[in-house]
């Protein structure tokens, strides 16, 4: 049946079956426009990926209805920048937002740009969908030129309706689906057509809606979790319940298969310590894998959620310099107010909402494999090799999950249906469990920072040093080291998995730094991977700390403090939109200096962070009630200066979401286990934040027109988090050394005090 | 053991043949091919799974295919047209006002848990016709996002209350849209 799938979007009730081939429509498009484009999607999907991205053809469509098909390499994870890629676009064809759209990413058919992840799809992507917008509307117009009998210079564009400037009436304009409609461009793609100055945009910078959001609130919107293939099996995987440690995964020790024998149709496939099982029926894989009888071996070497800093701490290390300048020591030792502190931070769950799912088919010289990847050409190449596959014969295709915050377990449910697709012999569709979700993924990892700063008498700052303990990220998935056998190994020392500089100091102006990653093995603790704005969290909790640890030495007011220490106009920004919007110059006062015995201490605190590019600023205010150690987040404001923002609204709803997201991972969210397995599996026993937790959020988008494009997905996060802990330290004059701020902890810190 | 059942979902009866004891989700999804309702938990702590059950908010994902003979059950599909239903509307609309309110509000990030907002949210206002947001705080409670969307949802059912009241009648003296200012500083 995959072998008949010919284009990249399709869902079970658009199936049009036409002589194997299945087609999709679309509702609202004149029947001629399908066919026509219909044609075109066919000749795309025939051959493996991925496409030439130096020919025009690779990046858009004009379909014959004066619609274009924009290709985009990025996936859509709820955040918009497929809408706001699609603005870049019909900004340069001179279309409005009702003519353009994109397609589901496909190894067959979309460009390969590289995988969805650090907020860039924006900063990334749009240099070259622009550019190929641009090269195309210079080709229809000098097309016009010649059926227009006008030179290029005196056309003009509006709606893809291009006409000779100054004149009206039909005679004297074409449109674009005129000129090309449905035909490939056949033409090189140069890079090197002008594009449009920002003083002439039009739709960029404005605040078109969501494309995708009429469809998600309607039922519409077929997300992953809805597609089913012709012929399929329902499977679900059988793991010990909570991951056991990363290195030495988990051995079958006994298995009976007879156990299931009750469930009609049910059948366990197994491949080495990989066990699955599939039916005909959803519900009876559910039962299956509920029932089957099966015992492990499982080795008692994690530290225990209890154990975990300790065990960090005390682990040989390879220790990597990460930036040194000026004399860190000699300046320690000098300074009038030295502050210092040791912060630790949990591993944190991704646990998209809806668990992980994939769609296999695979036979023996190809496969297909739908899955919701951020990366779809990465996931080919790791399937290609499980499967003994070139790469070019295996087919992924992209199907949007719920939010994913980084590397959850997408890659290993796609492996599992894989293999449960090889095994079946059949199409399989795979659904993780919650606790398949919540207990095999790749957290992001745990953290230990020791800090130390110096300020001179007069509050500049003298000296920075950070010290961070941490493991890297897993390199196998689950799904291969079950299967396979495949050794643990790390990603090692890459961007965000290190000590950041733009976090750890670097918002500030210090002669003397010193930046030091301690790289703790990882074989011994749990599978980690990017969880959004990944350990950046943890590094401004405990720098911003510090930082107001020293303001309350100098008697300087927090936001007073950081501007005399700021010197970039971009950091400046960030930090007075969130200081103007909390109005925090109304009561200027050193941090902790109204602390009282109420039962209730209410707090504020100032924050600065980011992730690897852009300025977030944050303000939290909080209340902690020191009889039962609640703290209660009232409200925060949130700001991103990410260069020229495409959508703002986008950018707004963005912050809206990391405040609110930043509160639940400083409130209540921790990843728990013992010697053998993680404990939290589910959303009792790793809660996330409420409704009736929730805060007010005030979210702000610096708008910087003269600026790139950077990420905007996860930058106000560790700015949010420094907030939230310095008002801590505000109301409490304590400071709190480990997340998240549960009762418990903050009623030890209250009596430690 | 498998057996035919009737069920009534978005006024229409289907004949399934399903386990007694297949969770109602199981049969919205696969036998009758509804999108609205969807796994999350299968614990019934999350509220992916929501639908109406004459007029309440339930889990699918626990609720029993046979608990539900003889009942109606409402799923985001069928929701504007309960909607009509209760409202005695002369025609049915697109969408239902939260669903409208929630577009209008953009409050949607990823939108996996919204299926379950709105189910609920049309549960409370079909009751409270004008909430506090601590009521709405309290109802919508058992209603996870992951994304941080609450705010926004907030805002939506608050939209959608007055809405409703204006479309419906009971007073319209409450009509004016709070908008939120959107703070954009420009540098």
């Amino acid at each position: 049946m995959s072998k008949a799938v010919s284009c990249s979007l399709f869902r079970r009730r658009e199936f049009l079956k036409t002589g194997g081939a299945l087609i999709i429509g679309f509702s609202l498009r004149d029947t001629m426009a399908i066919a026509g484009e219909a044609q075109q999607d066919a000749a795309r999907g025939s051959t493996a990926g991925p496409p030439d991205p130096k020919q025009i053809d690779t990046w858009l469509a004009i379909h014959s209805d004066n619609t274009a098909t924009v290709y985009i390499g990025y996936v859509e994870l709820g955040q918009g920048s497929t809408t706001s890629l699609l603005q870049v676009s019909a900004e340069e064809l001179d279309l409005d937002m009702s003519q353009v759209r994109t397609v589901r990413l496909d190894t067959n058919i979309t460009p390969n740009q590289g995988g969805t992840y650090s907020s860039s799809s924006i900063a990334r992507g749009s240099p070259a969908i622009r550019t190929a917008a641009a090269e195309a509307r210079q080709a229809l117009l000098e097309m016009a030129s010649k059926k227009l009998g006008a030179p290029v210079e005196r056309l003009v564009v509006s709606k893809g309706v291009v006409a000779v400037g100054g004149s009206a009436g039909q005679s004297q304009s074409v449109t674009y689906g005129e000129l090309i409609g449905d035909k490939f461009f056949r033409l090189a793609f140069t890079g090197k057509t002008p594009v449009k100055p920002v003083s002439e945009y039009k739709l960029v910078g404005t605040r078109p809606p969501r494309n995708d959001i009429p469809d998600k609130v309607s039922g519409k919107y077929v997300y992953l979790q809805h597609v089913r293939l012709p012929g399929m099996l329902h499977g679900r995987i059988v793991r010990p319940r909570g991951q056991t440690a990363y290195g030495s995964g988990a051995r079958v020790a006994n298995l009976d298969e007879q156990s299931i024998a009750h469930v009609p149709g049910a059948r366990v496939l197994r491949k080495g310590d990989f066990v699955g099982v599939v039916a005909e029926r959803e519900w009876d894989a559910v039962r299956a894998a509920r029932d089957l009888k099966i015992n492990w071996d499982i080795p008692a070497i994690l530290p225990g959620s209890d154990g975990l800093y300790e065990a960090m701490r005390a682990a040989q290390t390879s220790d990597r310099v990460v930036l040194e300048r000026g004399n860190v020591d000699r300046a320690l030792a000098a300074a009038a107010h030295v502050a210092s502190g040791h912060y630790c931070a949990p591993y944190q769950a991704h646990a998209p909402f809806g668990p992980n799912g994939a769609l296999a088919d695979v036979q023996a010289d190809s496969a297909l494999v739908i899955c919701s990847t951020q990366d779809v050409y990465a996931t080919r190449n790791t399937l290609a090799g499980l499967l003994g596959l070139p790469p070019q014969k295996v087919r992924v295709q992209y199907y949007e999950g719920s939010g994913t915050y980084g590397h959850s377990c997408y890659d290993d449910v796609a492996q599992a249906a894989a293999i449960l697709s090889q095994l079946a012999g059949r199409p399989v569709r795979l659904q993780f469990m919650r606790w398949d979700e919540h207990g095999w993924d790749l957290y992001g990892p745990a953290h230990v920072g020791e800090v130390r700063v110096a300020a001179d008498a007069s509050g500049k700052l003298v000296a920075y040093q950070y010290d961070g303990w941490h493991h890297n990220w897993s390199a196998v998935e689950t799904s291969a080291q079950l299967a396979l056998g495949t050794p643990a190994a790390e990603w090692r020392d890459g961007a965000a998995q290190m000590v950041n500089p733009a976090d750890c100091g670097g918002m500030y102006e210090v002669p003397n730094v010193r930046l030091m990653n301690h790289h703790v093995p990882g074989g011994n603790y749990l599978r980690g991977a990017w969880l959004r704005s990944p350990l950046d969290l943890a590094f401004s909790f405990a720098s911003e700390q510090t930082i107001d640890d020293l303001a309350r030495q100098a008697g300087i007011d927090a936001y007073e403090f950081r501007k005399r220490n700021i010197t970039s106009d971009r950091w400046m920004g960030v930090l007075d939109a969130v200081a103007q919007a909390s109005k925090w110059a109304d009561t200027p006062r050193p941090p902790a200096s109204r602390v009282s015995d109420a039962k209730v201490a209410a707090g504020r605190g100032i924050g600065l962070g980011t992730h690897l590019t852009s300025y977030g600023g944050a303000v939290a205010e909080i209340e902690v009630n020191r009889e039962t150690g609640q703290v209660r987040v009232r409200r925060m404001y949130g700001a991103i200066d990410a260069g020229l923002a495409v959508n703002p609204a986008f950018i707004e709803n963005q912050i809206s979401g990391q405040l609110v997201q930043t509160v639940s991972r400083m409130l209540v969210e921790e990843v728990t286990f013992n010697k053998t397995n993680v404990t939290s599996l589910d959303w009792n026993s790793y809660p996330i934040l409420r409704f009736e937790q929730c805060p007010e959020v005030v979210p702000i988008c610096v708008q910087r027109l003269d600026q790139r494009s950077t990420g905007a997905g996860e930058e106000a996060m560790a700015a949010a988090a420094g907030a939230i802990a310095c008002a801590f330290f505000d109301a409490t004059g304590i400071h709190i050394r480990e997340f998240p701020l549960t009762p418990n902890r903050v009623l030890a810190a209250l009596k430690r005090a | 053991m498998a057996g035919e059942l009737k069920i009534r979902v978005n006024e229409q009866v289907h004949s399934i043949t399903a386990d007694p004891n297949t969770p109602l989700l199981y049969v919205l999804m696969n036998d009758l091919e509804l999108q609205g309702p969807r796994f999350g938990c299968g614990l019934a702590q999350c509220g992916s799974c929501s639908v109406l059950l004459n007029g309440n908010e339930i889990r699918s994902c626990v609720t029993p295919v046979s608990a539900v003979v003889g009942k109606s059950v409402t799923t985001l599909e069928g929701l504007p047209a309960w909607y009509a239903k209760q409202e005695k509307l002369p025609s049915v609309p697109a969408l239902h006002p939260v669903q409208q309110a929630i577009i209008d509000e953009q409050a949607v990030q990823c939108g996996y848990c919204f299926n379950g907002m709105i189910i609920q949210a049309a549960a409370l206002l079909s009751k409270t016709a004008d909430p506090s947001e601590a009521q709405i705080r309290a109802v919508m409670n058992g209603h996870l996002c992951r994304c941080g969307s609450y705010p926004r949802v907030i805002q939506a059912i608050e939209r959608a209350a007055r809405r409703m009241k204006a479309s419906i009648g009971r007073t319209t003296s409450d009509l004016r849209a709070q908008e939120m200012p959107a703070v954009e500083v420009v540098r």
